[in-house]
């Protein structure tokens, strides 16, 4: 069923190119974090992150569903996938994160705090389910200048049991807002399974609550991504209210740099590795093992690029620290 | 001049912002038919719908976060929180968000929110409807914190709130509402940042703030009859605050007592006392700093207990006169 979905995807919306450039933004992803991570084991950057590595088919695959920079995104601290897929430039994201003026905040916010207000990319977060109640004023904004937007907001299992979730969805439902709530599962609040951490199995099945649709989708399958989230955005656009999406995937790395991921054992982590949301995909494309090596180089030369760029940008002078403070 | 109540000021003002531009909403609970727990917004259903006059569900970290979305792309969100002790179920929308995203995206975002919140005791409402918290949010780099104490800068501080492109926590007072006053008739604002003498006098300088500078000009006749004058500035913004009709108030009557209705400690006259004892005016200092603040300890029920927690006309009275006499 699946497969048969995936062709019809790929003959029909995904051309052989369109379905290349899926795989080239997941490559570019995955390279985006393996480089920061050899830099902060370098020592080149500091701070913490949060490495989104297996989880790019969710990245990906809904960004291509969506209208990035025409609607609005709130993202999560997990959310260098989804800032590259929404069109974010490069260069300039890799100067945030390494905390240079050229950076989208100047190095102020750093990769938990990257935004583009310009391109209607209102940020990641800091704060677990931070986002959802501003989805529902973003939502109320686009209401009132009667466009045709809709905001993605994106959060983890985490962030489901979060007081914030509840008061978020059941507004955006009463007042039938545009927004897209993506839950990114990817089974882990941090150390905290999602089995013990919440009752039910789907967290999909809380969207009946606030009379709204919810489904769950393998969120290591591009296209699937893609499908539902073009089903919710259809829905959600056309103004039948918000919609919530959970894609089940998986992070291959800890919850931040200090885990020793204690929590898990390496034969699941393996299990998973073998969903290889990228590996996956390049085997329906037809790309073989060489070809996707070509890819990787090609992503890897753009990261290559973007630290070269970020390197030359300038440190925020102290004289400025308080800017931006206030307007 | 015409005369208004502090609510009808308010009330005012939201309306004023409202005919004029299409990005101003009020949101929060039983604002519409039932026209806010205090009467504040009375009428502004009829007029405006429920589009724009947004009655919410009990949900207040949803409505502070609603309007920080709606202000980040664009609109002008006013929020009511119907007591001001409810806000601290809101307070990750307002100090982690809205007070650091301005600073968090390198000063590219605007976040044009007020949220209006109803403080203060003396209403018989107890522990959890009575508090004065204007420090939590004193202590919140991005933020503003705005306190009116009369009807004219109950409006006028509204709309420059309105207009100001930061967050604003506004708190009102809800002994204050029913009190009249001149209220001028047209648009116009008053600067936030900007602290007012609003009476004279050259033995006694007495920074308070909203119900307590009422509680002050009652205090300043009782003992101009005794041939004291005291001089009263209302800082009317909290943060930023303008100290420098407080410096030079002080510099000219040589002693300073703070009075508020929050709790002593932590609070803002402990800040006010600190920038006059780092300031040229300590110099001129012939008595103490004294602070006259609410009791540590929550609002009681009670109505004698409530009363003696704050500070009364006459506990001002009592420590200005000691003050003025040299008794410290």
């Amino acid at each position: 069923m699946v497969q048969e979905k995936t062709e019809k995807l790929i003959g029909g919306v995904f051309t052989k190119d369109k379905s290349l450039q899926l795989i080239d933004t997941m490559l570019l992803v995955r390279s985006f974090e393996e480089n920061a991570e050899e830099m902060y084991a370098l020592g080149k950057i500091h701070g913490t992150m949060h490495l989104s590595i297996g989880q790019e088919g969710v990245a990906v695959g809904t960004a291509s569903a969506l209208l990035p920079k025409h609607d609005y995104l709130l993202n999560t601290h997990r959310g260098h996938g989804h800032f590259l897929a929404w069109g974010g430039d490069l260069n300039r994201m890799m100067a945030e994160f390494m905390g240079r003026e050229a950076g989208y905040c100047r190095g102020r916010g750093g990769s938990m705090h990257i935004a583009d207000v310009e391109s209607n990319n209102l940020g990641a977060q800091g704060i677990v389910a931070g986002n959802l109640p501003i989805s529902v004023g973003v939502g109320l904004s686009i209401k009132a200048r009667k466009s045709d937007q809709i905001v993605l907001c994106i959060f983890g299992d985490g962030a489901s049991n979060e007081g914030a979730f509840h008061e978020s969805l059941n507004m955006a439902s009463i007042w039938n807002l545009p927004v897209i709530y993506l839950c990114e599962n990817n089974f882990y609040g941090m150390s905290m399974a999602i089995k013990k951490s919440t009752k039910i199995q789907h967290i999909s099945e809380r969207a009946a609550a606030y009379g709204m649709p919810g489904v769950t989708v393998d969120g290591n399958d591009v296209l699937a991504v893609y499908e539902a989230m073009k089903t919710a955005a259809e829905y959600t656009r056309s103004g039948k209210g918000p919609y919530l999406v959970e894609a089940e995937t998986y992070r291959w790395k800890g919850h931040s740099k200090s885990d020793k991921q204690a929590y898990r054992t390496r034969d699941e982590v393996k299990e998973w590795m073998a969903k290889d949301p990228i590996a996956r995909f390049a085997k329906v494309v037809g790309l073989n093992e060489e070809g996707l090596e070509q890819h990787k180089l090609m992503a890897r030369e753009k990261i290559k690029q973007a630290v070269e760029f970020a390197s030359a940008s300038p440190e925020p002078d102290v004289k400025d620290i308080l800017d931006g403070v206030y307007a | 001049m015409r005369e208004l109540t502090y609510a009808e000021a308010l009330r005012e003002a939201m309306r004023m912002a409202m005919e004029k531009d299409p990005t101003v909403f009020v949101i929060g609970e039983d604002i519409g038919v039932y026209g806010g727990a205090f009467g504040v917004t009375a009428g502004l259903f009829d007029q405006f719908g429920a589009d724009r006059i947004i009655d919410t569900p009990i949900s207040e970290a949803g409505i502070a976060g609603a309007c920080v979305g709606a202000a980040v792309t664009g609109m002008h969100p006013i929020g009511e929180i119907q007591f001001s002790d409810f806000v601290v179920l809101s307070m990750e929308q307002l100090t982690l968000q809205a007070a650091k995203m301005r600073f968090m995206f390198g000063g590219k975002a605007t976040v044009p929110l007020v949220m209006r919140l109803a403080g203060g005791s003396g209403t018989g409402a107890a522990a959890q409807h009575s508090e004065s918290l204007e420090a939590l949010f004193m202590n919140t780099p991005g933020l503003k914190v705005v306190m009116p104490s009369s009807p004219q800068d109950a409006k006028g501080l509204l709309l420059a709130s309105i207009y100001d492109n930061n967050p604003i926590i506004f708190i009102e007072h809800k002994l204050l509402y029913k009190t009249k006053g001149p209220v001028p008739e047209e648009w116009y604002t008053t600067p936030l940042g900007k602290s007012h003498v609003v009476r004279e006098g050259k033995d006694l300088t007495i920074v308070a703030t909203s119900m307590e500078v009422t509680r002050s000009q009652q205090a300043a006749d009782e003992l101009a009859k005794e041939g004291i004058e005291l001089e009263i500035i209302d800082p009317c913004t909290l943060r930023p605050l303008d100290l420098d009709p407080i410096v030079n108030s002080v510099k000219k009557t040589g002693k300073l007592l703070i009075v508020h209705e929050a709790v002593k400690m932590g609070g803002f006259g402990g800040e006010v006392a600190a920038e006059i004892a780092e300031s040229e005016a300590f110099a001129y200092l012939d008595a103490p700093i004294r602070r006259l603040a609410g009791l540590d300890m929550p609002i009681p029920y009670n109505r004698n207990l409530e009363y003696h927690a704050v500070p009364q006309v006459e506990n001002i009275v009592e420590e200005a006169r000691k003050l003025v006499k040299g008794a410290y």
